[in-house]
């Protein structure tokens, strides 16, 4: 647990090239939802891996820089509301690091579970929490409105990360071998 | 595909001779503005302002219309699901109730709720402008040294200018696999089912992320290589030098920020400008 | 040499965490001040592994085991971080674009004095002088994708000279850029390593382009050992090069065939160096003695393109009205400088993009309206860069792909994976993810991936980057092979070799524009299309010039045929 916050170079270029793709799924690849102003993200995904492997910090930047600067781009400026939840939720993904193995090259039930806790917690705390309240603080929005908005968001990206995030997390640990296993036959 | 994130365009307008750091800070002040003042006089004032400066930095509708459809759609849906969600929130609000007209059940049209969603509307109009102006404006180089000038930690300002500079790599990767996979046989038409369209999507984001992965770890190597994070701060190529221009918006923009804080408090005595009482 | 040793290794031995077996062995070897060393080897053999050990990245960022000892200005690394080993070796990374860190040219040359916190007056003056050393001065502003291959290497050069290290150290500089920017790259090398006495290391597989220029010794490696440490003259008279499986230089092969025995005192180690006065006779009666091959006759038409032309953004053309005509069966070269356009035809004829204007045919048919997937079934490409076609992590499973989305079923997926990975040189790692092989292995992974379809068509964009001669030559005799077979072999190359040996034809593109569609031999001994197409005379041409016979491309000609009949014989003894 003592270095989760450790921020190396690997770890911002991973937040970078992490924000970037983020980016790019963020404004691409979605599937629009029933619900207004909703949408179902494959980011949040891709946010979940990034974040399992390289840490709280890095996972709450990527998820900040790349939901702020896609705003901006779409929207011409970030809606800090939002951007600020979906940092808090990178920030908790962030707990699965050290806490799997994935980086041993294993990611199985017991792995899977505990990610997968982490994860929902994560999108509770910042859709249903800090979502609406910021929300509420700043553009006075309906508390109705921003809790029923918050819900659909956390079951939505919960899904997302759910999926998605274990997906490669599981392809990921195909790929780590182990001390000594590689020979040629 | 477009390569560029912002159509930064070079002109020497007063706005673009700022530095990058000024230009953040003057952006930063009068979001906060807007973002704590619900009274709709400070805001349309806010608007204007920002308004006048997008016409002076001669920035062309052509860059921004895009934006402009993005956000009037978002508004109109916001504002027509709020109304349906709390038709009586400007009441509560303000604590007093003139209606209009009634509708149906309990939507009615009160003076109340046109006000809250007409401030509302204006809120979130007034930072558009402002938005827009610090992104067409500042030329992206500045941005990371911007962001390490007003107090943000050198190593994610440097993961911001990361973010910027693999950005058109990461699309143009994106492009190039899914004709890779499309040419060993993936399907990826919009006629196919949802489902095995999103199952086929991930068919390109894997390989987009697995060899993003394997990039990170070069990156790394050359940056480690030429001394990444050897101090407790850095330098930066780009960074300029603050000029009275830069001294004349940032004390501009700080007034606005003061004026509308102390509109608040010794004014209106809440964030809420309430004509009804 | 008097002066101390910079470098020294003693009895070093390395071994990756996950690797079962060392990947360097017992290495001994010093480098004096000033030297310019150039390390070849097979690929997969440790020479980046070398690197990685000198500049610190192994074991500060690949984790490993190593005994003996490595110092460097005397001081043993183990007890260095990288940061002050980066101050001493500058490292140049085989990849110029993931070296790329700033977002413009002026800012990635100053990135490591903005680590070193040097304030930004001081750093720009400086940016401006190392900048002008290699001619970028002008270009301080630009972007990286505004900028061609050879602009990258040259930024990546700048920006570590810019610490002023002791010694540069450069991993496959040549990877990716066409003849002659390389040839620039190897004189901008030399230039400024005699101007500032650094010693200078260079990894590369083409030893030939290296040795454009000087080096003061050539170190091979082969499984993790050196196995030599010679001169250039000295090196290219031994067996060695053909032993390890790496490419002598074309006029030295060209000397062996016809009977001369190329010894040291020939100087044969440079072009500009070699001494023929002697043996001019012998090269002048072989190339007497040869019988002119009559061209092979040509096949119906396959692949058409009609007038074709194309832009990304509809602004800047890229094609320019495009005419040629490939035969069933044939085997095509298309060469041009950095940007020209070559990827750009394979896109257009994949469907990846679509032309502008003119058609696309084949066997006669407008294929306007295939897909990128019908269009597949008939033409396979193998993409440039590897990490865009990979998308398993599994070598067996990435391979199996193609064939799976086919529906093909698993008990013919097997044998058939089994076979084309032999083929590719690949067999022993068939068990192995993807993440553990060499650039080189991963580009012979994609080959295999497509190979395994068996496409009527095969376009290769640069099949035999960062491949060494071995398993180039093992790829390329497979293609030839399937060419046979009927299969149409279209490669689009930087290499003017394998243009030379394997491909009776080649287009040259210059521009977005066709300025030659004949012979190779005519293409590389034609100085106004090798000048218009940044191609580099082949140094058969210097040599036919060297003995005195005055048709230098008949020369390259009997050169080529005769090759190709030896091959023709090797390959039927195989096959008996
Ligand atoms: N990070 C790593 N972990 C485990 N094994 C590695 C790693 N990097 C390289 N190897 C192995 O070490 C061997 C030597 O690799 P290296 O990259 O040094 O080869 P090279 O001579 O530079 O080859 P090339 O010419 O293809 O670049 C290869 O067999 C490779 O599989
Ligand atoms: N997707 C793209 N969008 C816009 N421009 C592009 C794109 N791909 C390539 N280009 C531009 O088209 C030109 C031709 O590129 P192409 O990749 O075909 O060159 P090439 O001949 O294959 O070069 P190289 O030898 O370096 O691989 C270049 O100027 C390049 O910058
Ligand atoms: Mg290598
Ligand atoms: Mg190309």
């Amino acid at each position: 647990m003592k270095d989760m916050f450790k921020v190396s170079t690997r770890t911002i270029v991973a937040t970078g090239l992490g924000a970037a793709i983020f980016m790019l799924l963020f404004m691409y690849v979605k599937v629009p939802s029933p619900v207004p102003e909703t949408s179902f993200q494959t980011a949040y995904g891709l946010g979940a891996f990034f974040a399992t492997l390289f840490g709280p910090i890095a996972g709450a930047l990527i998820a900040f820089i790349g939901h702020a600067l896609s705003d901006a781009v779409q929207y011409g400026s970030p809606w800090w509301s939002w951007v600020i939840a979906s940092g808090v939720a990178g920030f908790i993904y962030g707990f699965a690091y050290k806490s799997t193995s994935v980086e041993e090259g294993t990611f199985e039930t017991k792995d899977i579970i505990r990610f997968n806790v982490i994860q929902i917690v994560g999108n509770l705390i910042a859709w249903v929490i800090v979502a609406p309240v910021l929300d509420i603080l700043i553009y006075a929005e309906p508390v109705s409105l921003v809790f029923t908005q918050g819900i659909i968001a956390a079951i939505m990206n919960s899904i997302s990360a759910g999926v998605i995030g274990t997906l490669l997390l599981i392809a990921y640990a195909k790929t780590r071998t182990k001390e000594g296993s590689l020979t040629k036959n | 595909m477009k390569m560029k994130l912002f159509s930064y365009n070079l002109v020497d307008t007063y706005v673009h001779r700022l530095s990058g750091l000024t230009k953040l800070i003057c952006f930063l002040l009068l979001t906060f503005a807007v973002m704590f003042s619900y009274d709709i006089r400070v805001l349309i004032f806010v608007l204007a302002f920002s308004l006048w400066i997008l016409r002076i930095s001669l920035i062309k509708y052509k860059q921004i219309r895009l934006m402009v459809i993005y956000v009037a759609v978002f508004l109109i849906t916001n504002a027509i699901i709020a109304y349906l969600f709390a038709p009586e929130y400007g009441v509560d609000l303000y604590g007093t109730r003139h209606e209009l007209a009634h509708i149906l059940g309990r939507y009615s049209i009160t003076q109340e709720q046109m006000f809250y969603q007409m401030t509302k509307l204006i809120k979130y109009a007034s930072v558009i402008p402002l938005g827009i102006i610090f992104l067409l404006t500042t030329n992206p180089s500045e941005f990371a040294s911007s962001l390490n000038g007003v107090g943000v930690h050198y190593k994610a300002a440097f993961a911001v200018e990361l973010t910027l500079r693999y950005f058109p790599d990461v699309q143009r990767e994106y492009h190039d696999i899914s004709q890779a996979q499309q040419a060993r046989g993936l399907e990826l038409s919009s006629k196919t089912k949802l489902g095995t369209r999103f199952k086929n999507s991930l068919q390109i984001i894997i390989p987009l992320i697995f060899s993003t992965l394997d990039r990170i770890e070069l990156i790394s190597n050359a940056m480690d290589l030429r001394g990444f994070g050897k101090q407790k701060k850095r330098t930066w190529y780009n960074q300029r030098r603050l000029t009275k221009e830069d001294v004349l918006a940032i004390v501009v923009s700080v007034a606005i920020f003061l004026f509308t804080i102390a509109v608040s408090v010794f004014v209106n005595h809440s964030r809420f400008y309430n004509p009804f009482i | 040499m008097t002066s101390k040793p910079i470098i020294s290794f003693k009895n070093f031995t390395f071994q990756y965490y996950s690797q079962a077996e060392p990947t360097l062995y017992d290495i001994n070897l010093d480098i004096y001040p000033g030297e310019k060393i150039l390390i070849v080897g097979p690929s997969g053999s440790g020479k980046s592994t070398l690197g990685h050990c000198l500049n610190g990245l192994i074991p500060f960022s690949y984790k490993g085991n190593s005994t003996g000892s490595l110092t460097i200005n005397g001081q043993e690394t183990r007890e260095l971080d990288i940061f002050t080993l980066s101050k001493i070796i500058g490292t140049v990374l085989q990849d110029a674009d993931g070296q790329f860190v700033g977002l413009t040219v002026g800012e990635d040359i100053a990135f490591a004095m903005e680590n070193d916190c040097v304030d930004t007056d001081t750093m720009r003056k400086r940016v401006k002088d190392v900048s002008a050393m290699v001619d970028m001065d002008k270009l301080l502003t630009s972007s990286p994708f505004e900028l061609s291959g050879g602009q990258k290497q040259r930024t990546s050069l700048a920006g570590v000279m810019i610490d002023d290290v002791d010694v540069l150290l450069f991993d496959e500089p040549l990877a990716n850029l066409d003849p002659k920017t390389g040839k620039v790259a190897i004189e901008i090398i030399d230039d400024i390593q005699k101007q500032s006495q650094k010693t200078v290391i260079i990894i590369e597989h083409r030893l030939e382009d290296v040795l454009h220029r000087n080096v003061d010794r050539i170190l091979v490696i082969d499984e993790g050992r050196i196995i030599a440490d010679k001169d250039a003259h000295n090196l290219v008279s031994s067996s060695v090069l053909l032993d390890t499986g790496i490419r002598e230089p074309l006029y030295v092969t060209a000397l062996k065939l016809a009977g001369v025995s190329v010894k040291p005192e020939m100087l044969p180690g440079h072009i500009s160096s070699i001494q023929t006065k002697e043996v001019a006779m012998d090269v002048r009666n072989w190339f007497n003695a040869q019988v002119k091959a009559s061209p092979e006759k040509e096949g119906s038409s396959l692949l058409t393109m009609e007038k074709v032309s194309f832009s990304y953004d509809g602004v800047v053309p890229i094609l320019k009205n495009i005419n040629f005509d490939i035969a069933e069966g044939e085997m095509v070269a298309i060469v041009g400088k950095n940007g020209a356009g070559k990827s750009t035809v394979s896109k257009v004829l994949c469907g990846f993009e679509l032309e502008d204007e003119g058609r696309v045919l084949i066997r006669g048919e407008d294929i306007r309206n295939m897909t990128i997937r019908e269009r597949a079934e008939t033409i396979g490409l193998v993409m440039q860069n590897p990490n865009q076609m990979i998308s398993k992590p599994m070598i067996y499973d990435e391979v199996a792909l193609g064939l799976r989305l086919r529906g093909v079923p698993e008990e013919e997926i097997e044998p058939r994976i089994k076979k084309v990975l032999a083929v590719c040189g690949l067999a022993p790692f068939i068990k192995w993810p993807i993440s553990a092989l060499s650039y080189g292995q991963k580009k012979r992974v994609t080959i295999a991936s497509i190979l395994v379809l068996e496409p009527d068509i095969l376009i290769l964009d640069e099949p035999t980057a960062g491949q060494d001669y071995r398993h180039y030559s093992e790829i390329m005799e497979f293609l030839v092979r399937i060419n046979r077979l009927g299969v149409t072999v279209i490669m689009i190359t930087h290499d003017m070799h394998l243009m030379l040996e394997y491909t009776p034809r080649s287009i040259v593109l210059a521009g977005g524009e066709i300025v030659a569609d004949t012979s190779a031999s005519a293409v590389l001994t034609d100085a106004d299309i090798i000048e218009k197409a940044n191609l580099k005379v082949t140094s058969l041409f210097n040599l036919a010039q060297m003995v005195g016979i005055p048709d230098e491309t008949a020369f390259v000609q009997s050169f080529i045929d005769v090759e190709r009949r030896l091959r023709d014989h090797e390959d039927e003894a195989v096959q008996l």
